[in-house]
């Protein structure tokens, strides 16, 4: 019985490591007649740009060079399974326009001759290396001792080499998303501004016109009515009263005091018991972060939690910060009903953007039913070495 | 009854002064930063200190820092803490100890001398004065509780305001009932949230507070 077992196992690793050679002789013989594909394309490029001026050149570079795209991205997803490591592409975004917008714009676009290029060394150098992966795995089927894969490897290798964006494309990808993350900075602290100029507007400063008038009259009255002078004085008293409580939220909304006094993760354990929902909180940052940083943390947590009540109908939730070396992890979880993305208007596109700003990233797994968890991360280091790892419930 | 003052705004300093002794306080020394506040209360064992959270050197919650300090050397002398923001979390902390003579109250209730004036009495008599605001938060948070949710309207308003640290008589005073009826509610209140009785005002305070904090 156990024997029996023993070889039926082997009998499928057999059948497995067979399967898996014959994969192999046709991905040889695929890439192979690609690469003298690839060829052809590298010509009707050549030719369509020598003819560009005359009007025939335009459609042609149109149908080719997604062609092109399409082609070299099938090559980056084949070489990067073979090697074990995805291998980027660094095509700039596509601006909005008509067709001949986009065409310049790839035209200009430097990766796309680099592309052009390996179509050459992929048709030629690329042909050979094929052509000679398809003779070794028919032999590997033959004969079990024969590696496996070692020009398609080679040709994996030269992919990865022509393929993979240089440093220059890199930077220039990094230069975008910096700006891009920059501009979204600008305009969202711009609108901020507006909020709390029009808060102060319509809220503090009417209310203190409005006890000076009171206080006016009140002056006026005090020897002739007294009766009136004391309703306007109590007047007075509950206009300044709103009109500190209208300060204190606008402030609470700028900088809360608590996070200035205690750090992130005091602020963010007097939130959760200032939260209408049971809310652990289980933190370990050592000492306190950089005030920037902090603000833009605090906040992250303060929206999901905000959207934790607003949407999940949860019971409980739970925050987790950790803090190490030079990364900042923020994890909020709920027992809601799932279903969030940051597409849907919840507040998370928000989050995205306030820690775009100090390349910081958000995970959102929230399967319909729930549990959703929101995985916050920001890249920062931590500015002094007082270690108050702490957990309480709220 | 002596008093130490702390407050860094010279403004708000000198009002508070002027509002104290105008009722009979005397304010032995007033400080402006929170070295000074420890070494003032450890030195003049006040009859009660009115305390801002925020003080110089660090501008943060430096008063409150100073006060627990201080009630941590000498168990029970009473603070009581004003502030721009009330902070459960600050109110957790200054409750903690259990020992009552502590009050945490938002700086605009000065407005009302009267009751901040009684609020500076009930703590410096081992009382406890929490900011409306702050109870009205805690049975927010515990809304869901079934014992809290058993609770008759008027039982849940006796309850607000034995949080905030009122007498039986003040609460009678404030609605409008004979004392009598007050002692009723409470008394009902206690055996559905299934807390201990007490003759004493100040220990069914903090049994209450202890409750609602969780």
């Amino acid at each position: 019985m156990e024997a029996g077992r023993t070889t039926l196992r082997a009998g499928v690793g057999v059948a497995n490591e067979a399967s898996e050679r014959l994969r192999l002789v046709w991905w040889a013989l695929l890439l192979a007649v690609l690469s003298y594909v690839g060829l052809g394309l590298f010509c009707v490029v050549i030719t369509g740009v020598a003819v560009v001026l005359v009007s025939v050149g335009i459609p042609v570079l149109m149908v080719c060079f997604p062609l092109v795209r399409w082609l070299a991205d099938f090559h980056r997803r084949w070489a990067g399974d073979l090697l074990g490591t995805p291998i980027p592409s660094s095509y700039r975004t596509p601006p909005d326009g008509n067709a001949l917008v986009r065409l310049w714009a790839q035209a200009r676009d430097p990766a796309t001759w680099r592309d052009v290029l390996w179509l050459f060394v992929n048709g030629t150098v690329g042909l050979v290396l094929t052509v000679v992966g398809a003779v070794e795995s028919v032999l590997g089927l033959l004969f079990w001792w024969w590696p496996k894969k070692g020009a398609l490897y080679l040709d994996a290798v030269l992919v990865r080499w022509l393929l993979s964006p240089n440093e220059n494309a890199l930077l220039a990808s990094r230069v975008r998303e910096l700006a891009e993350s920059r501009a979204e900075t600008v305009d969202s602290q711009a609108a901020e501004i507006r909020r709390i100029e029009r808060d102060l507007h319509d809220g503090a400063q009417a209310r203190l016109v409005a006890l000076g008038m009171n206080l006016g009259m009140a002056a006026d009255a005090v020897d002739t009515d007294p009766q009136t002078a004391r309703l306007l004085l109590a007047e007075a008293q509950a206009t300044s009263s709103q009109a500190l409580a209208e300060l204190r939220g606008l402030v609470r909304g700028i900088l809360p005091p608590v996070l200035a006094d205690r750090g992130l993760v005091g602020a963010v354990q007097a939130l959760a018991l200032a939260t209408p929902l049971p809310i652990e909180v289980d933190a370990d940052v050592p000492g306190r972060l950089a005030a920037p940083v902090e603000s833009a943390a605090y906040f992250a947590v303060a929206e999901a939690i905000a959207n934790v009540i607003k949407h999940s109908g949860a019971h409980q939730a739970r925050v987790m910060l950790r803090h190490n070396g030079n990364l900042l992890q923020m994890t909020v979880e709920d027992d809601g009903r799932g279903g969030a993305t940051p597409g849907a208007g919840t507040g998370l596109r928000g989050i995205e953007r306030r820690l775009a700003a100090f390349d910081g990233t958000l995970r959102v797994t929230s399967p319909p039913g729930g549990p959703t968890s929101v995985t916050m991360e920001l890249p920062c280091e931590s500015s002094s070495p007082k270690t108050s790892p702490s957990s309480g419930t709220g | 009854m002596r008093v130490v003052l702390a407050e860094d705004l010279a403004l708000l300093r000198d009002g508070l002064i002027r509002l104290l002794e105008a009722n009979d306080f005397e304010v032995v020394e007033a400080v402006d930063n929170g070295p000074s506040l420890l070494r003032a209360l450890t030195t003049h064992r006040p009859d009660v200190a009115v305390v801002d959270v925020r003080l110089p050197p660090t501008f943060t919650d430096e008063g409150l820092r100073a006060a627990l300090e201080a009630r941590a050397q000498i168990p029970g002398l009473p603070v009581l803490v004003l502030s721009q923001y009330v902070e459960q979390l600050y109110a957790r902390e200054l409750l903690a100890d259990r020992t009552g003579g502590v009050g945490y109250l938002l700086k605009d209730r000065v407005f009302n001398v009267g009751q901040f004036v009684d609020a500076v009495r009930q703590v410096a008599g081992g009382g406890t004065a929490m900011d409306p605001e702050v109870i009205s938060q805690l049975l927010t948070k515990r809304a869901g509780d079934e014992p809290l949710k058993a609770l008759t309207p008027r039982e849940r308003d006796v309850l607000e305001l034995m949080a905030e640290g009122r007498s039986n008589a003040a609460i009678a005073a404030r609605l409008f009932v004979t004392e009598k009826a007050v002692s009723k509610h409470t008394n009902s209140i206690f055996i559905r949230l299934g807390l201990p009785q007490s003759e004493d005002d100040n220990r069914r305070v903090l049994a209450v507070l202890a409750y609602l904090n969780g």
